[in-house]
């Protein structure tokens, strides 16, 4: 069941066209990413969602709603958490979520969410001493203590250290798990490869692709590439023999060999056949990253 | 409780944490009352002015510090810090109207001022047996219209300032201009005829307030320019309010 309808919006802001007619479907209870780079219109599409803009032309539904004309439920549905969007310095943790818990009609209950996003004994610290992976969770609570049915986290995990960064990925699935569907906005190809469910690749206010991540991965015919250490010398023809290889070059005592098709057994039998050990071995497959660059031409970390 | 009570007393928590607003509103006014007066003798009678102790004539001028400094100053400051910061931005991702945050921060702050005014009051009768205001219907009438001038104004810099350095550059020469003609730097006795005369309308018409404390009934322009300037401001803030 889609849960959000996006069909075909536009926004513009001046002369610049943010959103340039954008579609998609968001189904019940899956992990949404947009990606792509800062600049594309990603911010501007959730928002859109959120009902925090108006688009100038398409059409949205949330649950069957219109976000701008049924403003006050569809707030009541979809929790936000927005892009540097802060809270006053002296406000403790604790205090933040009564409040917001007292916007909607069925909050969560605020002491067992600030528990399970790890905040206990941050209960009575101020909002300006917490540290940013803390906020951030603090952000979350907030989205979640209405009790939505989905979540929009916006940029969640920019600026994070890596491991709040991995931190932050678990509660999200463990969100998820509790049957909240999520639109996560990102611009991080790694989080959305690990979280995500299906994707809507975003560049110059475009849907460039929109799949599950080995979809949009699988849309770009990139070559293989193979990495190892033979146990010993031998004539490297045959490998390049082999239909599925195109090239092998070495690097010190390193091979490299990249093709396409069935690469993977067909170069490991033949080593196998000639009782050539491969240490080392390693497999570099195309990401969102090379698909990225395929379908727009340019990398997406710019 | 209600969305409209939780996020009322809230913000009284907030503002309650930073002492020096609280100071400045609550108890700065009788502080520099009680500094001049203890400095000059307030019990002598003044020829100069005819005859009359200075002391009451300065008390109006008190009001003013109070006033101007969460009026225009600290409230509209701390306004454009929650734009500033997505606070109110954030507010509106939810289904509460944020437009509550600044209904919460007028009422906190036009309670402060009631509490330093009260403060002054007695500490000013307490020390230098100042009367309290004979015409207490005129005083109240004054005083409320005057803060509804002010603070609209303040409104409406928080409603237009992009940023806090703007806000900061629009408020200090308000600010400054209405301590002034308000007779807070320099007794208004003192002041050139033509500032008193601005003075007299410009907010929050400390002469209505010294007339009605003085048991002369305020005149009704100078009040009418309050309740004017109350309903321009205010409805223009609104109208141009910036959320984000």
């Amino acid at each position: 069941m889609n849960v959000i309808e996006v069909e075909n919006i536009v926004k513009r802001y001046g002369d610049r066209l943010a959103v340039d007619g954008v579609s998609l479907t968001v189904e019940e209870g899956e992990i949404f990413a947009i990606l792509g780079p800062n600049g594309a219109g990603k911010t501007t599409t959730v928002e859109s969602i959120a009902g925090l803009r108006t688009p100038d032309s398409g059409t949205i539904r949330v649950h069957g709603l219109d976000p701008h004309h049924d403003r006050h439920k569809v707030r009541e549905l979809v929790g936000v958490q927005l892009q540097e969007s802060q809270l006053p310095d002296r406000i403790r943790v604790s205090e933040a979520v009564e409040l917001y818990a007292s916007f909607y009609p069925h909050p969560a209950d605020g002491a067992a969410l600030i528990g399970g996003l790890g905040l206990s004994d941050q209960r009575r610290t101020a909002f300006g001493k917490l540290s940013g992976g803390q906020k951030q969770r603090l952000s979350i609570a907030l989205a979640l203590v209405g009790n939505p049915r989905i979540a929009i986290l916006d940029e969640l995990t920019t600026g994070l250290d890596p491991q709040a960064r991995r931190d932050t990925w678990d509660l999200i699935e463990a969100v998820r798990d509790r049957g909240v569907t999520i639109v996560l906005v990102t611009h991080f190809m790694e989080e959305a490869e690990r979280l995500a469910d299906r994707l809507a690749l975003i560049d110059a206010g475009r849907v460039v692709a929109l799949d599950t991540p080995a979809g949009i991965v699988g849309l770009v015919d990139a070559e293989q590439r193979l990495r190892f250490r033979p146990s010993r010398p031998f004539d490297t023809s045959i490998l390049t023999d082999l239909a599925e290889v195109t090239n092998v070059s070495r690097t010190g005592a390193t091979l490299t060999v990249s093709g396409s098709g069935n690469l993977v057994p067909a170069v490991t039998s033949v080593l196998a056949r000639h009782r050539i050990e491969a240490n080392d071995f390693r497999i570099e497959q195309a990401g969102l990253d090379d698909a990225f660059i395929a379908l727009t031409g340019r990398p997406l970390a710019s | 409780m209600s969305f409209q009570t939780k996020v009322l007393t809230t913000e009284a928590k907030l503002f309650a944490r930073e002492p020096g607003t609280l100071i400045v509103g609550m108890l700065l006014p009788a502080v520099v009352l009680l500094g001049i007066g203890l400095i000059f003798s307030p019990h002598l009678p003044d020829p100069a002015i005819g005859g009359k102790r200075f002391i009451d004539l300065l008390v109006p001028s008190m009001v003013v510090i109070s006033l101007a400094s969460l009026g225009i100053s600290t409230m509209p400051a701390r306004l454009v810090g929650y734009r500033e910061k997505g606070v109110l931005r954030r507010m509106s991702t939810t289904p509460a109207d944020p437009a509550m945050l600044l209904v919460a921060q007028v009422a906190i702050n036009v309670l402060v001022a009631v509490g330093g005014l009260v403060v002054l009051m007695v500490a000013g009768n307490l020390a230098f047996q100042i009367p309290f205001p004979a015409d207490l219907v005129g005083f109240v009438a004054a005083f409320m219209l005057g803060m509804s001038a002010l603070f609209s104004i303040g409104l409406l810099v928080a409603a237009v300032a992009p940023s806090s350095a703007v806000a900061t550059a629009l408020i200090w020469p308000i600010f400054v201009a209405v301590m002034f003609l308000g007779g807070v730097y320099l007794p208004r006795w003192l002041l050139p005829d033509i500032a008193v005369r601005i003075g007299d309308f410009t907010p929050p018409g400390v002469q209505a307030m010294l007339d009605a404390w003085q048991g002369t009934s305020p005149q009704l322009l100078p009040l009418a320019i309050m309740a004017l300037i109350t309903v321009a401001a205010g409805a223009t803030a609104v109208k141009l309010f910036r959320w984000e």
